[in-house]
């Protein structure tokens, strides 16, 4: 290939000059669109103040958050002013050790953890010592340990102070990881240390069956030795494994299959309320204009209020629960679905007709056999269609009020303490979304045989 | 083949169509069987009752029809007080709907083949449009609400996010049925990429790009509306606050704000889209 020299690009410019100039005029419409797309940007970007956003995020949350959803810790506390200590799971008083039984990396000598020493073994070579108002920290990065004395009106301390321990009169702060950590205040010691995964996810803390592993319980459900007298050991697991308090899987599954219902129930009462309407709003099925006029400004109305206010107009009268989010989508979706059918039937081939009505066709059968298999592929795939974007639409406006996952969701990012909980409802929100996009493309699919992957 | 009978035939085709028949009813029985059961366990779930909820129904509505007409004129107003609050919730649309779009192209071209693009990528960025188009905004929203605030920030990130994937599957539709023969030509020619994409693509899928993006925009209106509620600002939060206030008039006027809006984009949209694209678009909403 050889390049264009200037005095040829110039006598190229004197005798195409028309058509190059068109060329350069249409370079330039682009470029000015790229121009005013980031002076619009730069606009917001002040306009929604992102500099005092940026300064004010409090970015680490979102990593405690990320490590409290995959992670749980178990709080060691020492409350000086009640004297008493507790082992426990997230610190809940549901899941605190017995005395007698504490974990293994939790040693006390002594009388009793009260008067006696904790010596708590953190990970790492980290080695975390309570004795009466004193925490002592030896491990790596420490030539000397580090000793915090509480109890008084400051602390003090000794000792090395690398920069991972927070300094200050009233609170120190001991961090060599994000999975060891220690809190001191004047009134207690608190050390937490993090392990992977979602504690007692399958069974209660509270439960005979914590800490059973799998294969000793796969032996316990065909054992003919009963647990609990009133119901067989397979039942007993499926009971204790449901009504789990922190994780609350039976409450979840119903969340979810409320959200399914509202979604599916919903589609399902907007698809076929609307085909009759759409019928009477196409011109040529319906022959009055005013009637037409009515019944597309309708469709209009209800599309245009919106799901999340007609949601909130349902919930006075219906009160929570799935119902009102079945009301709120199917009443929306009738007027999209209806605008979309009324659209199909006034493109269809209108030569079926005419044949059904040359065999003397009533008006029923003309529109069974001569409408209705030419709109049914759209019916069906705009059907689906919008299943799939109501389950999401459902989370939403449950999310809202109406109930199902999303109440769920809010609830638990709300309390903002047990994150791995809001995790859980995320990924099985995600796995139903999923899993409802592709049913219905499947059946889209089969039904309609259009569509690829 | 084996010899066949007329007869055959005949029992054969009778024979499918009655299967075939026999599916349907099935079907149409396994779905009447769920809508029933689904309404009769949505009924038992929800706190009021459907019969009782529909005497109720036109209460609300009519209490803040009432309330709106005591106010009086000064009711418009309040059309014009939460004007700022509708334009913050315009402009949280129109910037995610930027950021998504630019998103979507990059993903749209990284999951079609022949397109130049390395091959194993296309997988990859075909599942993170899964992913990403799944992915509810209200729940990334919420999170991110949780970490930078209370600002309409986070909602323009968990719209774009949701847009990118729900965009980029469209986009990645229209590349996958461009007409080959100009890229063709210009590959004949020795254009680079660049070239072959400005030249013998873009001008192919812009129309349809432009038509989806408006389309989008006109949900993500909605979408921000929504996401106020949970504390992003704009008419949303507005919104929340005069329920949570039961001041009827204010409630009326944010009804009627979010509705023209969204009326008017409706109507400028479908009017540019029809201009772009033509009578193509039946039933793309």
């Amino acid at each position: 290939m050889s390049a264009i020299t200037a005095g040829e690009t110039a006598r190229l410019n004197a005798s195409y000059g028309e058509v190059l100039g068109v060329h350069r005029r249409q370079f330039l419409w682009p470029v000015g669109l790229v121009v005013a797309v980031i002076a619009y940007l730069v606009y917001a970007f002040f306009a929604f103040d992102v500099p005092d956003l940026i300064a004010k995020s409090r970015l680490d949350r979102g990593v405690l958050l990320g490590l409290d959803s995959v992670a749980y810790k178990v709080h060691v506390e020492k409350n000086l002013r009640r004297d008493l200590v507790e082992v426990a799971v997230e610190g809940e008083r549901t899941a605190t050790y017995d005395e007698a039984d504490l974990p293994d990396w939790v040693q006390v000598s002594g009388p009793n953890a009260n008067e006696g020493r904790i010596d708590i073994d953190m990970g790492g070579g980290y080695r975390f010592v309570i004795e009466g108002e004193v925490l002592t920290v030896t491990g790596p990065g420490l030539q000397r340990p580090f000793v915090v004395t509480a109890g008084g009106e400051t602390l003090s301390w000794e000792g090395d102070t690398p920069s991972w321990i927070e300094l200050n009169p009233k609170k120190v702060d001991v961090k060599p990881s994000l999975f060891q950590r220690a809190q001191v205040t004047s009134g207690r010691i608190l050390v937490f240390r993090y392990f992977w995964g979602w504690e007692d996810f399958w069974f209660d803390f509270r439960s005979p069956l914590h800490d059973v592993s799998a294969g000793a319980l796969w032996s316990l459900a065909w054992s003919d030795e009963r647990l609990d007298p009133e119901m067989s050991n397979a039942a007993l697991i499926f009971h204790e494994f449901w009504t789990n308090e922190g994780w609350q899987h039976g409450d979840v599954f119903k969340a979810l299959l409320e959200t399914v219902i509202m979604a599916f129930l919903g589609t399902v009462v907007a698809a076929f309320v609307a085909l009759p309407l759409a019928f009477m709003a196409a011109a040529n099925v319906n022959p009055d204009p005013v009637s037409r006029f009515f019944i597309r400004r309708f469709f209009d109305f209800v599309r245009g209020v919106d799901m999340l206010i007609w949601s909130l107009i349902f919930i006075r009268s219906f009160g929570l629960g799935p119902l009102t989010g079945v009301m709120a989508i199917a009443l929306t979706d009738t007027g999209t679905l209806g605008k979309l059918f009324s659209e199909a039937i006034e493109n269809i081939d209108n030569k079926q007709v005419e044949g059904m009505q040359s065999t003397g066709a009533g008006a029923l059968t003309r529109y069974r056999f001569g409408v209705i298999p030419q709109i049914l592929p759209v019916f069906i795939s705009q059907s689906l269609y919008y299943l799939e974007s109501n389950t999401r639409s459902a989370t939403v406006i449950g999310a809202l009020g109406a109930g199902g996952i999303g109440l769920k969701l809010v609830e638990t990012l709300r309390t903002g303490k047990d994150w791995e909980n809001t995790a859980y409802i995320i990924v099985l929100t995600l796995i139903v979304v999923i899993g409802m996009d592709m049913t219905s493309g499947w059946l889209r699919r089969k039904l309609t045989g259009v569509g690829r992957d | 083949m084996a010899m066949t009978t007329v007869d055959q035939l005949q029992a054969h085709a009778s024979s499918l169509e009655k299967r075939r028949r026999l599916y349907t009813v099935l079907g149409a029985v396994v779905f009447a069987f769920l809508v029933v059961m689904g309404f009769i366990g949505a009924e038992e779930m929800n706190s009021g009752g459907f019969v009782q909820g529909l005497s109720k129904f036109f209460d609300y509505p009519s209490n803040i029809v009432a309330e709106t007409h005591n106010a009086g004129l000064g009711w418009f107003e309040r059309l014009w007080v939460y004007l700022p609050a509708l334009f913050e919730t315009i402009n949280m649309a129109a910037v995610a709907t930027i950021f998504g779009t630019v998103f979507a192209v990059c993903l749209s071209f990284a999951s079609t083949r022949g397109l130049g693009v390395w091959p194993p990528i296309i997988p990859v960025a075909r599942r993170i449009m899964d992913i990403t188009r799944a992915f509810p905004e209200l729940i990334l929203a919420l999170f991110l609400i949780f970490m930078l605030g209370s600002s309409p920030v986070p909602a323009i990130i968990a719209v774009a996010f949701h847009t990118a994937g729900a965009l980029g599957k469209l986009f990645s539709e229209v590349n996958e049925n461009i007409d080959r023969g100009p890229l063709e030509g210009m590959t004949a020619a020795g254009a680079s990429w660049s070239k072959r994409m400005r030249w013998a693509v873009l001008p192919q899928v812009l129309p349809n790009y432009t038509s989806y993006m408006l389309l989008r925009f006109e949900i993500n209106i909605r979408a921000s509306a929504i996401l106020g509620f949970v504390g992003a600002g704009g008419i949303g939060t507005e919104l929340r606050k005069a329920i949570s206030w039961a001041n009827g008039a204010d409630i009326a006027a944010l009804f009627v704000l979010l509705f023209l809006t969204i009326m008017v984009i409706d109507q400028i949209s479908g009017h540019v889209r029809r201009r772009l694209v033509g009578g193509m678009f039946v039933g793309a909403r």
